[in-house]
């Protein structure tokens, strides 16, 4: 034994003890991987989501420094992105201007125009600031951001957006910067709007650049409700100059108080964004990822044969998702940080992991044979596939080191990735992955089963033969042991509903087709309507929402301070519906107006902005944020009063035009519900976690419970299976295959190995080498009828003695009255047939059944007072008899050379030295048809029984004693034999009802009449060479075979030829084998397939004569050949079962038999095989070449191998061992349900 | 001589012998299997020259692209038609050279592993694209053996080797070509006006492709073979 089976034994014997604990702790171990799983994630709940939103980071403003290019040491703080100085710092001057107290003179326009036009008189301000100290005068051209043109896609904003200058944007931009085309604006709204896009448009739109503010929140609006224009001077700097910066923001501050306003100044926020992705990558992306999809569809399509194939399906794509999260999450613990782009190698490493192992291990659990214990299928089924698994993972664990050795650090990366993909896979696979099969497995159910079976367990129903006229042949027998098949329609209407509507889901895969559809169509739809966009929406959607994302946002930890605050609405404004609050503010501000207020929410206005804002800000010239970070300053807030007569005197000509009544709508604001809503969520939460934490306490113990008292798992199961082990016929894997035992019909009574075995369905016909030819019931068993070799020589000799008759027939014409013999007789020409048998033998107890099996019926000669009791058969027996001794005086020392011997005689038959003349004549060939056995004799004489449940009798033989009968094949109503000398006679089997009672009496030699009770005794059996072709092959014939009208004969002279068999024309000759022909097959279907020495299997067309394939298949004589729609079966003296594709001529596997079995095999269905072993069968399915299940023949057969097997029309076997028989029903394979 | 060929050849798929008017059927059948089959390879060839050029401009991608579908058709409007052409004709190649050579390919003929086949072959194209290499023999190494690994693991079959040698030198060769008539050019060629990795490349597509139509082409012989058994 080599290392390297040693090294296989180990290891399937280590999957066999994993599958067994699997099976039978399923819970625990689920636990255990689930508890895996979450521990190796746990890290990457560091890690930033995927998706690209920007990611925030917090620092104060006092003690800001630059942060330095490379990481400092302390990672914990600060992220890895916050090193080097940012793209920009974003400066921002929070305007809000009101017109107060409001006027009923005034126009809605009145509201925003001249709180816009205080923008010129600030931005000058703000451009005119300088700054001096100390160290030198700063304004703000010299700090801030200069940007050059902007991109040539953006002509049409060539007007608004600055260029060659100070990044500085703020609503006056749309009016150039210039006051005095702002006063002549007729129409404010129009303008603003003009650059709006049209449609559905979520990124950033130039009114939101412009103002600095959310669209909604600016008040610039015909029907803003609270008259509050807000709008934001917004400037990007280059450095961060804190004085000059705080000399700007107390002067604004001087120049335009806000009163109450409390906005804390102390914190700048980085924004950190990421790459963007574009059309361009990700059409490549969508396509890997449909790719992945497809793969993955394809894959779990093959789980069949399971209890639910969405639950494995599930579980397979667990297992993968799973074990790339566990690799990303231990190597982020390892402290690697994943530099790839997660979103792109994750369908590659899906796919270089792969399914391929999950649906291994599933097909091999699920052929193991359904009758075991789950915990031992699941054993036998990891250890069958143990070793390619091994040498799976194997392989790509050395094809990803190759890949780690490119020494390119991406590559590298992503070998990383999946080596500790692929042990994690392995792991989850063995855990997880085994013990959900092993749950479903065990939830299987016999409707499953059924699906499985083949369509029809028997061959196709035995041909009517016209030698079969019994009246009432024995309905098949009903065993519950057979397998009982039904056509597919029937046994789905036999389902429960429910099953049919889940297995009519199954079979169309509605909902992976749904779900395929669906995914598609969002795909689509995503890159219809702008992906960046609409991406950037949800996006920025999650991360408000996300309680990681907003954990630093203060206005959402406020949020429920201000219930009434929409926080997509407009200013924290409680106008009419809470007036108190307002009022006491008012109040106590004293000069402050109604209207204006600063809150909470104003610190941060900028995160009402679609996030994509800044990115498009810094685009238009060209300047990308992806993967860097700007520094957004906290906001200066402004206030500007502006009275009633300043807005009237601003107000534009055209203003009043269109006027619209101004609506007051009382705005019944929403009364603050949350807080009782608030203390109820909490309520709810605590609950849920109680009741979650109750449930896992109680899963824990039961746990415990279950590990700490074990059951006594799988140990009978495992002893029996390995006692076993090395004499089984399939023990390549170092795993029991499935056994059971079943008590077969053992059929005994043959001293002698048994050379002969012929059976049409209902009888079974044996010959043993001593020539005793036993018929049995197929059905039950019991032997019928003896034909001993003492009958049959008793026979030959008389037929012996018969052929001198022949000789000397002038004597004896005047007895001879059959006209047929006569003529025969008469022409001598070495060929008398005779058609007589033994003619007394079944004459004298034919009516007595039960005395049939104790009589030698060779005791032909029995002298009539010995029964006295058959009187009816008596007196003819007696007549023949006296007709013997009349005419035959010669042959009388022959007859009496056996003395009167005792009934029970017939045990010790074979042993008894009988004849003294060697009539040596073995049986060569044996063939069953109804009720007439052929057998041909190796003395050349053909003989033909007939045979009845109470009689075994000759009916007639025929004899030319020149070659042995090699072969013969029963057709219809003709007999083919082939002879050694290679001739071959054709025989036309004749009953002929009779002409009358006395042309059989007076022939005592011809066909005996006893009064059978059903059929026969009218019947004449003539047997008539019709044909001979005496030079059919140059050496002797080996194979016969017939079906289909077509004789076929193989000889040792190479060549197969091909008969009609009405005429005996010769139609083919076929040459192609280098040998002599050793099998033959054909059926009915007109597949012709010949086997030779040399070990090459042919495929004729028997209409053309011409060869259709030719394969080598065996090392030596091919021994058998059988053909299924699909494939063609092969045995040959190399012990090897083939199985080749009939229309390919691929050789799909084969089977290793065990010594001696080699040529015993047969094919109950079209799907399931049967082969031979040492004292066993197995089944094996025949499209898969798995094997289904051992049944061993009971103790006694043990040790003996399988010679012969033969499959009859009720899906029994006979096999033969030597000299005895067992006949077998095909276990069910439904047998545990039983 | 026909019909009695076709008679064989349902004798030797096992099912009755057809009539005439079936044989016609079922060489018409054979004819649009035919064309079906190189209708689909066409279009997949077509896609996937689309989005393998998108992989390929990435390597010099403007930080902002321009915006839509424009992008998609950046290369020479004949590329694509051209891509699709070749992997039609070499998908319906390889399983006629598995007919003429009598030995059809079984290793691994299940559509899930052809789509592992693609999606390695895009995961080549992308590693090319997207992965910065120090030097162009690190990456046509690389990319060579990564492509022998996808013959190895997916097809293993010698036709299939010489085959995909065979044309991946053909189509380097007519790239060479063209790009010396400068009909097609490249951004940085790297080796007498071509890019080195080019062969691995077209050795990686062929096998794909390959794969694919033998997939296909069982399916039509699947197809064939139930009608038979129907008829």
């Amino acid at each position: 034994m080599t290392v390297r089976e040693k090294l296989r034994q180990k290891i399937s014997a280590g999957f066999y003890w994993h599958g067994l604990l699997c099976a039978s702790y399923p819970v625990p171990i689920i636990l255990f991987t689930a508890v895996c799983i979450l521990t190796c994630c746990y890290p990457l709940l560091k890690l930033p989501l995927p998706g690209t939103g920007p990611v925030e980071f917090t620092t104060g403003v006092r003690d800001y420094m630059v942060p330095p290019q490379e990481p400092s040491g302390d990672p914990g703080e600060r992220p890895d992105w916050y090193r080097g100085p940012p793209v920009a710092y974003i400066q921002q001057v929070l305007v809000k201007a009101a017109v107060s107290p409001w006027d009923n003179r005034l126009v809605p326009v009145d509201a925003f125009r001249s709180p816009l036009g205080r923008v010129f008189s600030l931005l000058d301000e703000i451009r005119n600031h300088v700054h001096s100290d100390s160290s030198g005068v700063r304004s703000l051209e010299a700090l801030c951001l200069q940007v050059t043109d902007l991109l040539p896609g953006l002509r049409r904003m060539q007007a608004l957006l600055p260029e060659h200058g100070c990044l500085l944007v703020s609503p006056g931009n749309y009016w150039q910067n210039q006051r005095e085309l702002f006063d002549s604006d007729p129409d404010l709204l129009r303008t603003v709007q003009q650059y709006e896009p049209k449609g559905l448009h979520t990124s950033a739109t130039l009114k939101d650049l412009l103002f600095g503010v959310h669209g909604k929140q600016t008040g610039v609006s015909l029907n803003s409700r609270n008259r509050v224009v807000t709008y934001t001077i917004t400037m990007a700097l280059r450095h961060y100059d804190v004085r000059f910066l705080g000399s700007l923001r107390s002067r604004l501050k001087q120049l335009h108080p806000s009163a109450n306003c409390s906005l804390r100044e102390e914190h700048m926020v980085h924004v950190h964004f990421k790459e963007e992705i574009g059309v361009a990558e990700l059409i490549p992306l969508v396509t890997t990822y449909i790719i992945l999809f497809a793969y993955i569809y394809f894959s779990t399509r093959k789980i069949d044969m399971v209890k639910s194939k969405w639950g494995l399906a599930l579980a397979a794509v667990v297992t993968v998702l799973s074990s790339l999260l566990m690799s990303v999450g231990l190597c982020t613990l390892f402290g690697l940080t994943p530099t790839l782009n997660g979103g792109e190698i994750f369908p590659y490493l899906v796919v270089v992991i792969g399914l391929e192992n999950v649906l291994v291990l599933t097909k091999s659990v699920v052929s193991t044979p359904v009758d075991l214990e789950v915990k031992l299928r699941i054993a036998q089924g990891l250890s069958n596939e143990s070793w390619s698994i091994m040498k799976n993972m194997a392989t790509e664990l050395c094809i990803i080191l190759i890949g780690y050795f490119t020494l390119v650090p991406a590559i590298q990366e992503f070998c990383l990735f999946a080596v500790v993909g692929l042990v994690s896979d392995f792991f989850l696979q063995m855990l997880f992955f085994t013990t959900v099969l092993s749950i479903d497995i065990r939830r299987m159910e016999l409707a499953d089963l059924n699906r499985r079976l083949p369509a029809e367990a028997g061959m196709p129903p035995a041909k009517p033969g016209p030698l079969r006229p019994r009246e009432t042949p024995p309905p098949p027998r009903p065993s519950p042991h057979t397998i009982t098949l039904q056509t597919p329609a029937f046994r789905n209407l036999r389902l429960p509903k429910r099953l049919r509507v889940v297995y009519f889901l199954a079979r169309t895969r509605l909902a992976q087709r749904i779900i395929m559809a669906g995914t598609v169509i969002w795909i689509g739809i995503l890159l219809y309507t702008d992906p960046a966009g609409l991406r950037t929406y949800l996006a920025a959607q999650v991360s408000e929402q996300s309680p990681l994302g907003g954990a630093g946002l203060p206005h959402l930890a406020v949020a429920p301070v201000f219930p009434g605050g929409d926080p997509t609405g407009t200013l924290n404004v409680l106008p009419q519906a809470d007036p108190t609050p307002a009022l006491s503010e008012n109040l106590s501000q004293g000069h402050a107006p109604p209207g204006i207020s600063w809150g909470p929410e104003d610190e941060e206005g900028w995160r009402r902005l679609s996030y994509r804002h800044w990115p498009s800000f810094f685009s238009y010239y060209n300047i990308t944020l992806a993967k860097r970070y700007i520094s957004i300053l906290p906001v200066i807030p402004v206030t500007f009063h502006v009275t009633p007569r300043e807005a009237l005197e601003t107000r534009h000509p055209q203003d009043t035009r269109h006027a619209p009544p101004l609506q007051t709508d009382p705005s019944p604001n929403a009364l603050p519900h949350g807080a009782p809503v608030q203390t109820d969520l909490t309520l709810y939460k605590v609950a849920a976690l109680g009741l979650a934490a109750g449930v896992l306490l109680v899963l824990l113990l039961f746990c415990l419970y279950r590990l700490l008292c074990p059951r006594n798992y799988g140990q009978n199961g495992v002893q029996h299976g390995r006692r076993r082990r090395g004499d089984l016929p399939c023990d390549d894997y170092g795993y029991s295959p499935p056994v059971s035992e079943i008590s077969p019909l053992l059929l005994r009574g043959h001293n002698m190995d048994i050379e002969c075995l012929a059976s049409d369905g209902m009888l079974l016909a044996s010959c043993c080498l001593a020539g005793q030819i036993r018929v049995w019931d197929a059905q039950t068993g019991d032997c019928l009828t003896v034909i001993p070799n003492h009958g049959l020589r008793r026979c030959s000799s008389s037929g012996g003695w018969e052929h001198r008759d022949g000789w000397d027939a002038g004597a004896v014409t005047d007895l001879e009255t059959l006209g047929g013999a006569e003529g025969q007789d008469a022409g001598g020409a070495g060929y008398p047939v005779r058609r007589r048998a033994a003619p007394s033998r079944p004459t004298l107890f034919g009516d007595q059944p039960d005395l049939t099996a104790l009589i030698d019926t060779s005791f032909g000669q029995q002298p009539p007072s010995q029964a006295p009791s058959a009187s009816s058969g008596f007196d003819f027996g007696g007549l023949v008899e006296r007709a013997y001794l009349e005419h035959e005086p010669s042959v009388s020392p022959v007859f009496s050379a056996p003395p009167p011997q005792p009934v029970q005689r017939r045990r010790s038959l074979g042993d008894q030295p009988m004849a003294p003349t060697d009539w040596d004549s073995a049986v060569w060939a044996l063939e069953l048809r109804g009720n007439l056995i052929a057998a041909g004799r190796s003395s050349g004489k053909l003989e033909v029984c007939l045979w009845d449940a109470v009689e075994g009798s000759l009916r007639c033989s025929n004899e030319d004693g020149v070659s042995g009968i090699t072969a013969l094949a029963f057709l219809n109503n003709r007999i083919v034999a082939a002879r050694l000398n290679g001739s071959l006679d054709f025989f036309t089997v004749d009953i002929n009802k009779p002409l009358g009672l006395l042309q059989y009496r007076g022939g005592p030699g011809r066909g005996s009449m006893p009064p059978s009770p059903c059929y026969s005794s009218d019947d004449v059996i003539s047997c008539q060479l019709t044909r001979s072709v005496q030079c059919a092959h140059q050496k002797p014939i080996t194979v016969l075979r017939a079906a289909a009208g077509r004789v076929v004969t193989g000889s040792q002279d190479h060549t197969v030829r091909v008969y009609r068999l009405e005429d005996s024309c010769c139609l083919f000759t076929l040459q192609g084998h280098s040998g002599g022909i050793t099998a033959i097959y054909i059926d009915q279907t007109m597949v012709l397939a010949s086997g030779g020495q040399d070990g090459a299997i042919c495929l004729w067309d028997v209409l053309t004569g011409s060869r259709v394939s030719h394969v080598y298949g065996h090392r030596g004589d091919v021994t058998s050949l059988v053909c299924t729609t699909s494939c063609v079966i092969s045995s040959g003296l190399d012990d090897l079962i083939c199985i080749w594709d009939r229309s390919t001529g691929i050789k799909l596997y084969s089977i290793q038999q065990v010594l001696g079995c080699g040529a015993s095999f047969g094919v109950i269905s079209d799907s399931l095989l049967v082969t031979g072993g040492q004292g066993c069968v197995s089944f094996w399915d025949l499209n898969f070449g798995d094997l289904l299940q051992t049944v061993y023949l009971g103790a006694s057969s043990e040790g003996q191998g399988v010679r012969q097997l033969v499959v009859l029309d009720n899906a029994a076997i006979v096999c033969d061992f030597g000299s005895e028989l067992s006949l077998v029903y095909v276990p069910s394979v439904l047998e545990k349900l039983d | 001589m026909q019909q009695k060929y076709s008679q064989r050849l349902f004798y030797v798929t096992g099912a009755v012998p057809p009539r005439q008017g079936s044989y016609n059927a079922a060489i018409a059948d054979q004819t649009a299997n035919l064309a079906i089959r190189g209708l689909l390879l066409f279009l997949i060839g077509v896609f996937l020259a689309l989005v393998l050029n998108l992989l390929q401009v990435q390597r010099n991608v403007t930080l902002f692209p321009p915006d839509g579908f424009a992008s998609i058709f950046s290369s020479a409007w004949w590329v694509p038609p051209c891509c699709g052409t070749a992997s039609a004709v070499i998908g319906l190649l390889y399983p006629c050279i598995d007919r003429l050579l009598g030995e059809p390919h079984k290793f691994k003929r299940e559509w899930s592993s052809v789509m592992r086949c693609v999606a390695v072959f895009v995961g080549i194209n992308h590693a090319s694209a997207k992965v910065d290499f120090a030097n162009n023999v690190q990456l046509s190494l690389t990319l060579a053996a990564l492509s022998i690994g996808l013959w190895w693991t997916f097809d293993r079959s010698c036709s299939g080797l010489g085959l995909g040698f065979a044309i991946a030198f053909l189509a380097t060769l007519t790239t060479q070509l063209l790009v010396y008539n400068g009909l097609f050019q490249y951004t940085s060629p790297d080796f007498l006006y071509v890019r080195s990795w080019l062969p691995c490349i077209f050795f990686a597509g062929v096998i794909t492709m390959g794969s694919i139509g033998r997939q296909l082409a069982m399916y039509e012989y699947k197809v064939v073979q139930e009608k038979t058994h129907q008829d």
